[in-house]
């Protein structure tokens, strides 16, 4: 979530959830919605630092679903699901990637804050060699 | 000794009557002006008296006073009431009368020698045309057709001449300004130079050597007359066109309650400046009420008299004298002057309470009685109506023409209205007379009784009030640079006057630099702001 610039590469902490889909009726839903992407209005984002960042977040997770089990939270940013870039989609591509009818399962890489400090405190208590 | 001086200072404030609270003012400011010539500071003006106050009744002079301390100085007879007269008073008058003779001399003095300038001016074509003919007619060629014509455009460019010089050079004059007026001195001092040169060339070419060729003597005066209406067209660019582009944006602040007004004036000199803004003033600024100011003066009279220094030790300050002595004596009084702020800091405590209740109360009560004079003002004005003209069938006897009918209905509002004027303090502004002339002026002219009390319920400009109010009076212009010198900006001056003085200072309007942008009227196009959530 640092401050990204378009055509840069980006370094970040992320974390790898996978998410089994869950079967409702016809459905294969993933219980969470996404907010964000590349034509949505990124000042409306209130999970993001950066005001500017038109990735796509977690806006929401239903209870009891697949991604609470999975540890998915609130705020998260998905920088890829199975593989594939996430950071620069538009809203219904990214959408129509988290809904494949033929994948079962989704690998995530998510970044969120508390990761980056986390990785901090860690570096900090151990001393480098 | 110490406490009959403060009481002394009490007396001042407490026991004045209408005219001469201005006592303190002046010879307070008598240090502070330094171009004034007259020399009489402490005096105490002599307000023309004020008309007879609303309905004769005389308790409303007693009661503007609201002092705490006027049980025991109310004996105190200060400079003077309305109709007395002081020595001081009398040393004004005769100055008064001296000035105004100077004055006048001054006028008539310029008058004079603008006439004689412009009797020069006008009679020299006309000499040039017909001193030959006087002088040596037999030698003179006959004019011709072409030199005929000339004489019409001599007479006619006379006549223009005439006319300009009228329209721009006699008006009555509206101001005695304290310098003589640069521009039109330095215009009459090039017209005199022109004319004298073209005397001489005159009379060293012309009538020493008697020219016979009368067609170039026309011909020389016509330029004669031409050279003075382009002098003319200069004179009015000089005079009257210069200052019309605004360059200087000036800020009139009145001394006594801090009315501002801005306004834009052109190049001009300080004189002509002060000018201007005294035109403006009369029209914009509200009238100098100085009862208004009552509650002020009595506040700080309160913080001065209240605090007493005392000094325990027994110590006198030594005699100033060089060196340690005088830092001694200088130090003494500036730690009991300290002493005093810091006492000072600790007690106004209380008094900004009061003040805020006793506003707070003030505007309740001012309130209540505009509510009751508006119901009164609003229920005499239905008792009376215009008679139509088919209406005139009706006996004789009860029809009454506007100043009748003000006094018929002026009776039911009057205890009202000089509750409000008392209340709000501007009860000596208007008499009983102006108001019933006011209240005629409003029946004829068909106003609504809201329209009759506008110029009551708020100060109007110093115009909209008795003659004697706003008759020019003396104005002195003080300033630190030389009045005729014009305008810059920073320039600071004042205009002084009785009661008040006007501070004006000066800016310069700034260069305005102006681009432009074209903005293409299909330019204007909008998108909606999406945020949607989708749950996958």
């Amino acid at each position: 979530m640092s401050n990204f610039i378009p055509g840069q590469p980006l370094i970040a902490v992320v974390l790898r959830i996978e998410i089994k889909k869950l079967r409702q009726g016809d459905n294969l839903i993933l219980g969470f919605s996404i907010g964000g992407g590349i034509d949505q209005d990124p000042g409306q984002n209130p999970f993001s630092d950066d005001k500017t960042d038109k990735g796509i977040y977690v806006t929401r997770i239903t209870p009891g679903g697949p991604a609470e089990e999975a540890d998915l939270r609130m705020g998260d940013k998905i920088m890829q699901v199975n593989g594939y870039d996430m950071t620069m989609m538009t809203h219904d591509q990214a959408r129509k990637r988290l809904t494949k009818k033929n994948e079962d399962v989704v690998r995530l890489l998510v970044t969120r804050k508390s990761l980056e400090e986390a990785v901090k405190h860690s570096m900090g208590s151990y001393p480098r060699q | 000794m110490d406490t009959e001086s403060t009481y002394s200072g009490y007396s001042y404030y407490s026991g004045r009557s209408r005219g001469s609270h201005r006592h303190g003012e002046r010879s307070r400011d008598r240090h502070k002006s330094r171009n004034k010539d007259s020399r009489s500071e402490k005096s105490v003006t002599i307000n023309t008296p004020p008309a007879e106050p609303l309905l004769g009744d005389s308790a409303v002079r007693g009661e503007q006073v609201q002092d705490d301390n006027w049980g025991e100085t109310t004996t105190a007879v200060t400079g003077t009431s309305e109709h007395s007269l002081s020595q001081e008073d009398i040393v004004r008058i005769t100055k008064d009368l001296e000035d105004s003779v100077g004055l006048d001399c001054r006028r008539y003095f310029t008058l004079t020698l603008a006439v004689i300038l412009g009797l020069l001016v006008f009679l020299t074509p006309v000499a040039f045309l017909v001193l030959p003919h006087i002088l040596w007619p037999e030698k003179l060629q006959s004019c011709g057709t072409a030199c005929e014509g000339l004489f019409i455009s001599v007479a006619f460019k006379l006549l223009i001449l005439l006319l300009a010089v009228w329209a721009l050079f006699f008006r009555s004059p509206r101001a005695g300004l304290p310098r003589v007026f640069v521009f039109r001195a330095l215009l009459a001092v090039l017209v005199l130079l022109f004319v004298v040169s073209y005397w001489l060339f005159y009379g060293v070419r012309i009538l020493d050597a008697q020219d016979e060729n009368y067609q170039g003597i026309v011909q020389y005066a016509v330029s004669l007359v031409d050279a003075l209406l382009f002098i003319h067209y200069l004179a009015i660019v000089l005079l009257e066109l210069r200052q019309l582009q605004p360059c200087y944006s000036v800020c009139v602040m009145r001394s006594t309650d801090g009315e501002m007004r801005h306004y834009n004036l052109g190049q001009l000199s300080i004189q002509r400046a002060a000018l201007a803004i005294l035109e403006h003033y009369y029209c914009d600024f509200p009238v100098h009420n100085p009862a208004l100011l009552s509650a002020s003066k009595s506040r700080a009279a309160k913080h001065l008299a209240g605090l007493k220094v005392y000094n325990v030790d027994g110590e006198f300050p030594a005699a100033p004298a060089e060196g340690p002595g005088n830092n001694a004596a200088a130090g003494m009084a500036h730690s009991q002057s300290r002493a005093m702020i810091a006492a000072a800091a600790r007690r106004r405590d209380t008094s900004h309470n009061e003040l805020y209740y006793e506003e707070a109360e003030h505007e309740r009560r001012v309130r209540k009685r505009k509510a009751r004079l508006v119901v009164a003002v609003e229920e005499a004005f239905t008792h009376i109506k215009r008679m139509q003209e088919e209406e005139q069938k009706k006996a004789p006897g009860d029809v009454m023409d506007p100043r009748e009918a003000a006094q018929a209905i002026f009776p039911s509002m009057a205890r009202a209205l000089q509750k409000y004027l008392r209340t709000t303090k501007q009860q000596h502004c208007h008499s009983m007379e102006s108001i019933q002339q006011h209240l005629a002026f409003c029946i004829t002219n068909n106003m609504t009784p809201k329209a009759f009390l506008e110029s009551y319920l708020s100060a109007g400009p110093t115009l909209q009030y008795s003659r004697d109010h706003w008759l020019a009076r003396q104005w002195t212009l003080i300033s630190e640079v030389s009045v005729t010198s014009g305008l810059k900006d920073g320039s600071i001056f004042q205009l002084k006057c009785a009661d008040f003085s006007l501070v004006v200072t000066t800016k310069k309007i700034p260069y305005i630099q102006m681009s432009e942008e074209y903005i293409d009227p299909k330019s204007h196009k909008f998108v909606l702001r999406l945020q949607s959530e989708t749950s996958v």
